[in-house]
């Protein structure tokens, strides 16, 4: 018996009804009454806080009965089909209840930051609806006790995330990013379903908690069906949590609005691959290759957008990059088999990195109010025709400052325990393998361009004189307190979050153990000295600050000129303006092949030529012909007939006697 | 030798049958001769039932009740297409041509 048996875990099912009902109301309304704001905004926000409250419940029941095992609680069998069994099941443990908390919490803030953000959006009850659905679907990914239960969880994110990228789907751009984030997710998504067949076939089983000891019996270390589907699982992953090869969906994915943006594309959605990895850690130790394939493209994927991120002018466009670049920390850690660091990168990157998004909305909702006070047709999100914004939103570049220093990972701030701890897990796992050396080495340079890149946007946002217009500049006003209150609760959680995992505090490494112990087993843990431990935490604060400083003595916010009068960049900055032009060469190398094979070979020569044609037309004129030579014998002429009749009549007779 | 006699008529008359159907193009003609093969057939029937039993009898009361209602339906169309052509020559009535 669960010693979660009875307790609040068992309402965990409620967690996911109350979003998924707010969804139901939201949507409802947004086709009958749309014009009901109040109540869209109580049933969306309240849904999530209280999925939240009771988030908190289960989490207390867990942190109380500390158990050993996963609780699992079946709700109903949903596909019982020969030998798979599978059942709609929820599992309650350490890492699923860590996830309910972000999800649930930074969900709730980012729903509450929305009412301020989307109050004059005529769409305003079907952005809500959209938003909770994603917070169920979210929540039955994470709280998912099988495979399948999880790909719906997957492949309703998605939904939600596509559905949100085109909110505002009368702009062509918008709409067709949201479709190439809908696609690209859909390569991941074949390799996920492939390795869960994979698993199936080789395991007999879906349901996490009885693949993971049958894995560990079944496969040899580093057997090549073992890696095949680790690898396919990290292709999952790669998709949905935008690392490269098939990263270039997210960037465009901030088309939607900026509180999608912090919500499904930075704090929740695009860690559901890290979330994955962790889940199914007993494959990535049994797959020594797989795992250093997930470190080596998370830290790939770290350095090259965080290059990008260095030039582009589009502040949403920057902490796009930086999102991937962060997730490529966070399969670092994953990848180096430090479970809980990715893990606890996860939470603390959901609370700064939600923080900067929510922040850049509130001066993009700025930004917005006052060009549209005069007009003007200026780009609201370029950081260009920003500058000196601290003298006008006071509380939103304090709030702003503290998560970039977060994330450039300056003591004592969440970032800087996560990062360090993930670059010591590659550090140390280099023993094993010198090619975590290079992960580590990567994982710094981009450390180091991290702290330039964030400085850079906070510098030209906030500081330097403002270049927002003569006319637009007394319209620049501080958001409401329905924005603020959730950044500063966000600032707030950004200071303290990294007391989750400090040592004599809390530690979620130990607090994982249960689930992580036994690929520690297998794989092996490396343990690092203290000195080690603080000489590397030293070149990691070193390296933060000399990206920051670097920043301010190389950047001039002073010589910026707005975007419509910015002479063009020149050289490799053109480069990185351009993203290294990878979505260029995916659409000669990919798309443009694809859409000639599918219009030339796929649907003139073989749907419209042998299917049309020889299939359907062609059968169409064969009865027609034979029918045509049937009738030539109908001459309607009686006689005829008779003489048929009666020949056919001898000929049978005729038979019968010569058998007879 | 009754029998034998008897059913060379049959055929006899049967064969005359089938060849006024063939050859004439006059419906009633046509007609009367497909009773002349019913009554062939009636005719072999009583032969063969003196040597084989009752069996035989029976089935000619239905083959008369058959023809009766045959004539009275066959008369009945011809007459219909008498009065909408004019004529019963089989030959200008080709509407089931393909």
């Amino acid at each position: 018996m669960n010693p979660l048996a009875g307790t609040a875990a068992d309402l965990v099912g409620l967690t996911v009804l109350l979003p998924f009902l707010g969804f139901l109301v939201n949507g409802a309304l947004a086709f009958l009454r749309p014009q009901a704001k109040r109540t869209v905004s109580v049933v969306g926000v309240g849904s999530v806080a209280l999925s939240f409250v009771l988030g908190v419940f289960v989490f207390l029941a867990v942190l109380g009965a500390r158990p050993e095992e996963p609780y699992v609680r079946t709700l109903w069998t949903w596909m019982p089909v020969g030998d798979l069994r599978i059942a709609a099941a929820l599992q309650v443990d350490q890492l699923s209840v860590v996830m309910l908390l972000v999800v649930t919490g930074v969900g709730a803030l980012i729903h509450l930051f929305s009412v301020g953000y989307m109050g004059d959006d005529p769409g305003y009850a079907r952005y809500f609806a959209y938003l909770n659905l994603f917070i169920a679907f979210m929540l039955v990914l994470v709280l998912s006790a099988s495979f399948p239960v999880m790909f719906i969880g997957w492949e309703g994110v998605g939904l939600c995330s596509y559905l949100l990228i085109g909110f505002w789907y009368a702009d062509v751009e918008k709409a067709e990013a949201g479709l190439k984030a809908f696609l690209v997710n859909r390569i991941g998504d074949t390799g996920f379903m492939i390795a869960m067949f994979l698993i199936f076939a080789q395991l007999g089983t879906l349901d996490f908690v009885a693949a993971a000891p049958a894995a560990a019996q079944h496969f040899a270390r580093g057997s090549g069906a073992v890696t095949a589907i680790a690898l396919l699982l990290f292709l999952g992953c790669v998709g949905k949590s935008a690392q490269i090869p098939l990263y270039v969906w997210l960037p465009d994915a901030m088309a939607g609005p900026t509180p999608v943006s912090a919500l499904i594309h930075a704090a929740t959605m695009v860690t559901a691959g890290v979330f994955l990895v962790a889940r199914a850690n007993v494959f990535f130790a049994l797959a020594p290759v797989a795992a250093a394939v997930v470190a080596a493209v998370g830290a790939v994927t770290a350095l090259f957008a965080a290059t990008i991120g260095l030039k582009q002018w589009d502040i949403k466009k920057v902490l796009a990059y930086s999102t991937v670049s962060q997730l490529g920390y966070m399969f670092i850690g994953v990848g180096a088999g430090a479970y809980a660091a990715g893990m606890f990168h996860l939470v603390t990157h959901a609370f700064f990195k939600a923080l900067l998004f929510l922040g850049s909305g509130s001066v993009i909702h700025a930004m917005h109010a006052a060009y549209h006070h005069t007009h003007s047709h200026a780009d609201a999100q370029d950081m260009r025709n920003m500058g000196g914004l601290r003298a006008h939103l006071p509380v939103t570049a304090t709030v702003m400052w503290v998560a970039t220093l977060a994330i450039a990972g300056i003591p004592p701030l969440a970032g800087f325990f996560s990062k360090d701890e993930i670059l010591l897990a590659a550090f140390t796992r280099g023993a094993q393998d010198p090619l975590y050396y290079g992960v580590w080495v990567l994982g710094l340079a981009g450390a180091l361009l991290t702290a330039f890149y964030m400085t850079r946007l906070m510098l030209y946002t906030f500081h330097g004189p403002n270049r927002t217009g003569d006319l637009e500049r007394p319209h620049l006003h501080e958001s409401p307190a329905v924005m603020t209150a959730p950044l500063v609760a966000l600032a707030v959680l950004t200071v303290l979050g990294g007391a989750i995992n400090l040592p004599h505090v809390a530690s979620l490494h130990r607090w994982l153990e249960p689930l992580t112990a036994s690929s520690a087993a297998i794989a092996g843990a490396p343990e690092a000295s203290t000195g080690l431990e603080l000489g590397l935490m030293a070149l990691a604060v070193a390296i933060a600050v000399g990206g920051m400083v670097l920043a301010t003595r190389l950047l001039h916010p002073e010589a910026l000129l707005p975007a419509d009068r910015a002479p063009a960049e020149r050289g490799f900055a053109k480069l990185l303006l351009e993203k290294y032009r990878v979505d260029e060469v995916y659409d000669a190398l990919i798309v443009r092949p694809v859409v000639w094979v599918s219009r030339v070979v796929l649907w003139k020569g073989l749907d419209a030529g042998l299917i049309d044609g020889a299939g359907v037309n062609g059968s169409a004129a064969l009865a027609r012909g034979l029918g045509w030579i049937g009738s030539r014998f109908q001459t309607g002429q009686l006689g005829t007939y008779v003489v048929v009749f009666v020949l056919g009549v001898l000929a049978v007779f005729g038979t019968l006697m010569g058998l007879l | 030798m009754f029998l034998g006699r008897a059913l060379a008529v049959s055929a006899i008359l049967f064969s005359l049958g089938v060849t006024g159907v063939l050859m004439r193009r006059n419906a009633i003609i046509i007609f009367m001769c497909i009773e002349l093969m019913l009554n062939a057939v009636n005719l072999a029937f009583v032969a063969l039932a003196q040597q084989l039993g009752a069996d035989g009898q029976v089935f000619v009361f239905f083959v008369m009740t058959v023809a009766a209602a045959e004539a009275a339906v066959g008369l009945a169309i011809v007459i219909a297409v008498f009065r909408h052509r004019e004529s019963v020559n089989l030959e200008n009535i080709n509407l089931l041509r393909g």
